[in-house]
């Protein structure tokens, strides 16, 4: 930190997260004060500061306004169908299993349509990263009610308010075997960072929710202002608890949102315990996929 | 390149089609198989699921088939060639991802044991009416290959060129058996490992920063680059241009997928294959595939016995069909019979193809066995009147 | 006409399903004969009547199924009483004799083995199957001993061999003993229906 102090010219050629980014595709699609670019940034920046090797990195999106990630991250990016991300990642990680494979998708995609996989998962604690943005609302198709909207909340199929009750996502991932477990809001910057940043290093299936804002919609169809109101909502209406009992963690229309890390531990992957229980039944027999994967070839 | 004998168990065996069809991926080098439990299908994964770990194979059995299929699409990603297996109602979830594989062109091999249907239908009990689900069973417009075995040897053998097409051509190959031969036990010949021919998908061999994954220069099959080795490339079930990045456009759509079709159609001709048999002045042909073609040959004897000149053509690629010569053939003949377990299904497009030129008549079973010879040779001698 | 059917049947856990692979593969490995093993699929083939069968042929063996079985192998009643009425008129009836009471019609060749009591008496019920393999391969010689041995050799778990010989051995020389050529003895032929 020192050194770059001392700089006296502090302008750089290139924004340091630029190489992590398909700088060819920028601009983006997303809409103003849409979240989903801060989530973006902070995780380029953890994957900066972890010094991950992007080469044997691969990140996997559905479908929706989040689904959209993979088409802008400077790795092997698979944008897949809606709802399957978690089993095409889950195929990339047997497939090849020396990779880094991280699943970036919005909340209906993950939850809604894609949720039998999201539980499997969890279940088998397949290695993947899962990042899910939550903005309340199915964005892309333009507002529809969504596993994880609040409440009373409108959206467009449900104009007089929703009656649902919302997942809590942390205590459903937490229930079903991740081994780590935070929810951010796409306000707290350096905190969601370090999340990603301890996440990347651990192994297993590792769940982080981010809420970020969708004005377009989901404000605009409950009345809730502009980006900026939304945020300094975020501001003044979380709470931080570390460790908090994730079955106290329901997201309720413009209420209190506690965010923190919930869940953090260690346990064989579904690939450690494949080896290791091929190993103790099979010996010598067992052979194991290399790490670079299954291909034969001369 | 020839086989890695890890995968091949040679000898004389005494297996069903299921066994069978297991044995062949294995031996074509399929080293990654997602799947979900089905009858009559299961015996497949559990063959692979029991010999996988001896030979650096994983199996997954997932939560559904909408996920097995998926997997696999990002299996085949990494290089390593991908199976699943399902029947009837798997095979209706895993519709959308076969049409992502083809969109991103990813090799794979996709078994249909066929049972009854519709809906859960006759679960443990045979038919063969997947075949236009096939060809058609995904939205929009593409093409790819299917195939269809009619004994458990060559549920082995055409394994192993399925997985071939589908490295060659980066296609979806799906491999529609049905219940009798899947749960039919016979001998199986399985040959060395030196004697089976694999083919495995054309490489890139541009550095990172030259590749686009969907630049085909001239040709109609993009090199490959898998997931891992620093192309850091992006793919997408969207249209896309050759940098595999979206783009929504008519332009783009046109070039996207007219190569997608014209892949399979332009190399037809090296794709088809069938058994044609006695069709030189006959006045009628059977066309028939599966278990259907072991049984129509005995409907066909007796039509013979009857002075019937009755030729057979029995299809082993039944997509892409054999569409230049159905045509001329019905220029020659007075009509085709095409008995299949379902209430007409490939006779549509024996029908499309004789184009007036001969009559069609199908031969309907609606599935559950397979049908009396004695109504083929019916349908023969009528046709031929 | 060089195609015989054959239907086993028994119930589940009694290993029909494997004689009749076994049956297969001595046909089509052994002998080299074609021969085609349907077994029957379903919760049928997880309970109590469980089923499969054979199409054995010196020619290619194109229609798969069975119509009336030349041959019909029962190791219970619940399998006699569903399967009886297919058996071809003078078809051969091979059965269990302390688990099946058949209802035999005139004429109709039969041959009965109590294969659950040898199997006891070598001390393992389970290759109960095996002694009636071993009583059925003798009863319709449709390969040779050798054969059919080879097959079970090659059919049973690894480490089991010796056991299942000696109970196809068992089940083979209970047919001598009491049908063969060696004891004066012809095939028992029911001379009413109530035998």
């Amino acid at each position: 930190m020192t050194q770059v102090m001392e700089q006296t010219d502090t302008t750089v050629e290139e924004h340091p997260v630029a190489p992590f980014l398909r700088m060819d595709r920028i601009p983006h699609i997303w809409c103003p004060t849409c979240g989903i670019g801060t989530v973006v940034k902070c995780f380029a920046s953890a994957l900066v500061e972890t010094n991950i090797d992007l080469d044997k990195a691969a990140i996997v999106s559905g479908i929706g306004c989040t689904g959209r990630v993979a088409g802008y991250m400077n790795m092997d990016a698979f944008h897949s169908t809606h709802g399957r991300a978690i089993p095409f990642a889950t195929g990339l990680k047997l497939g090849r299993p020396e990779l880094f494979v991280t699943v970036f998708s919005g909340d209906g995609d993950l939850s809604g349509i894609g949720g039998n996989h999201f539980i499997h998962a969890a279940r088998r604690n397949m290695d993947l990263l899962v990042i899910l943005i939550n903005n309340f609302i199915y964005g892309m198709t333009g507002g529809q009610n969504a596993p994880t909207t609040p409440l009373g909340a409108k959206s467009s199929t449900m104009p007089y308010g929703n009656f649902e009750r919302p997942f809590n996502l942390p205590h459903l991932a937490a229930s079903c075997g991740a081994t780590y477990v935070a929810r951010w809001t796409s306000l707290h910057i350096r905190r969601l960072t370090k999340s990603f940043r301890e996440a990347i290093k651990r192994k297993g299936f590792r769940f982080i929710e981010v809420i970020a804002p969708c004005s377009t919609l989901y404000a605009r169809l409950n009345k809730l202002g502009t980006g900026f109101n939304l945020m300094q909502f975020y501001h003044d209406n979380t709470e931080i608890r570390h460790g908090a009992d994730t079955r106290d963690l329901d997201i309720d229309f413009q209420g209190e949102i506690t965010c923190a890390k919930f869940v953090d531990e260690e346990r064989p992957t579904f690939l450690d315990m494949m080896n290791e229980q091929y190993k103790k039944t099979l010996g010598d027999r067992y052979v194991p996929m290399a790490p670079e994967g299954g291909m034969y070839h001369e | 390149m020839k086989a890695d004998p890890a995968g091949v168990l040679t000898g004389a065996h005494y297996l069903d089609g299921d066994f069978a069809c297991g044995e062949g991926a294995m031996a074509a080098g399929c080293r990654f198989t997602a799947g979900y439990p089905i009858t009559p299908s299961t015996e497949v994964v559990e063959r692979i699921s029991r010999r996988f770990p001896m030979m650096g194979g994983t199996f997954i059995q997932m939560e559904d088939e909408l996920a097995s299929m998926a997997a696999i699409v990002g299996g085949s990603w990494t290089g390593s060639k991908c199976l699943t297996v399902t029947s009837g109602p798997g095979f209706s979830l895993m519709m959308e991802n076969i049409g992502l594989a083809v969109m991103m062109e990813v090799p794979c091999v996709v078994v249909n044991v066929q049972r009854g249907g519709p809906s859960t239908g006759l679960p443990t009990m045979t038919g063969q009416a997947d075949m236009m689900q096939a060809r058609w069973g995904s939205h929009g417009d593409y093409e790819l290959i299917a195939m269809s075995p009619q004994s458990p040897q060559e549920a082995f053998d055409l394994m192993i060129d399925a997985f071939n097409l589908s490295e060659q051509y980066r296609v979806p190959v799906l491999f529609m058996m049905d219940e009798c031969v899947g749960h039919m036990t016979e001998k199986v010949v399985i040959p060395p490992a030196d004697e089976i021919e694999i083919v495995v998908r054309k490489f890139t061999k541009d550095p990172p920063g030259k590749f686009l994954p969907y630049r085909v220069n001239g040709t109609y099959v993009p090199d490959f680059a898998r997931a891992g080795d620093g192309y850091r490339f992006h793919t997408t079930g969207l249209t896309h241009d050759e940098r595999g990045y979206p783009e929504m456009s008519a332009a783009c759509q046109e070039v996207c997928v007219r190569r997608l079709i014209e892949k399979i159609t332009k190399n037809a001709d090296k794709i088809v294959r069938f058994d044609e048999e006695n069709t030189d002045g006959a006045d009628v042909v059977v066309v028939c595939y599966g278990i259907t073609a072991r049984v129509a040959r005995m409907g066909i004897d007796m039509a013979r016995k009857k002075g019937v000149k009755v030729g057979v053509i029995r299809l082993i690629v039944v997509w892409p069909f054999p569409e230049k010569h159905i045509r001329e053939l019905a220029k020659k003949i007075k009509a085709f019979v095409v008995p299949e377990i379902n209430y007409g299904q490939m006779v549509l497009e024996v029908e499309r193809c004789s184009a007036g030129n001969a009559a069609a008549v199908c031969v309907p079973h609606g599935g559950g066995s397979v049908h009396d010879p004695k109504d083929i040779c019916d349908a023969i001698v009528g046709a031929a009147k | 006409m060089s195609r015989t059917e054959i239907r086993i049947t028994g119930y589940g856990g009694q290993g029909v399903v494997l004689s009749g692979y076994i049956i297969g593969r001595a046909c089509a490995i052994d002998a080299g004969k074609h021969a085609t093993m349907i077994q029957s699929f379903g919760p049928e083939a997880r309970g109590s009547a469980c089923s499969a069968t054979l199409s054995v042929s010196d020619t290619e063996v194109l229609y798969p199924y069975i119509g009336r079985p030349d041959i019909f192998v029962v190791m219970s009643s619940e399998g006699y009483n569903t399967f009886r009425d297919e058996l071809k008129d003078k078809g051969t009836l091979v059965y269990e004799t302390d688990l099946v009471k058949p209802n035999l019609k005139k004429g109709q060749p039969s041959f009965g083995v109590p294969s659950t009591r040898i199997a006891e008496e070598l001390g393992r019920p389970i290759v109960q199957n095996i002694v009636m393999l071993g009583f059925f391969a003798a009863v319709s010689k449709i390969v040779s001993q050798d054969e059919m041995r080879e097959a079970v050799k090659e059919s049973v778990p690894p480490g089991t061999e010796d056991l299942n010989l000696k109970a196809f051995d068992a089940g083979w020389a209970h047919y001598e003993e009491t049908y063969g050529d060696n004891k004066g003895k012809k095939a028992a032929v029911a001379a009413d229906s109530s035998a």
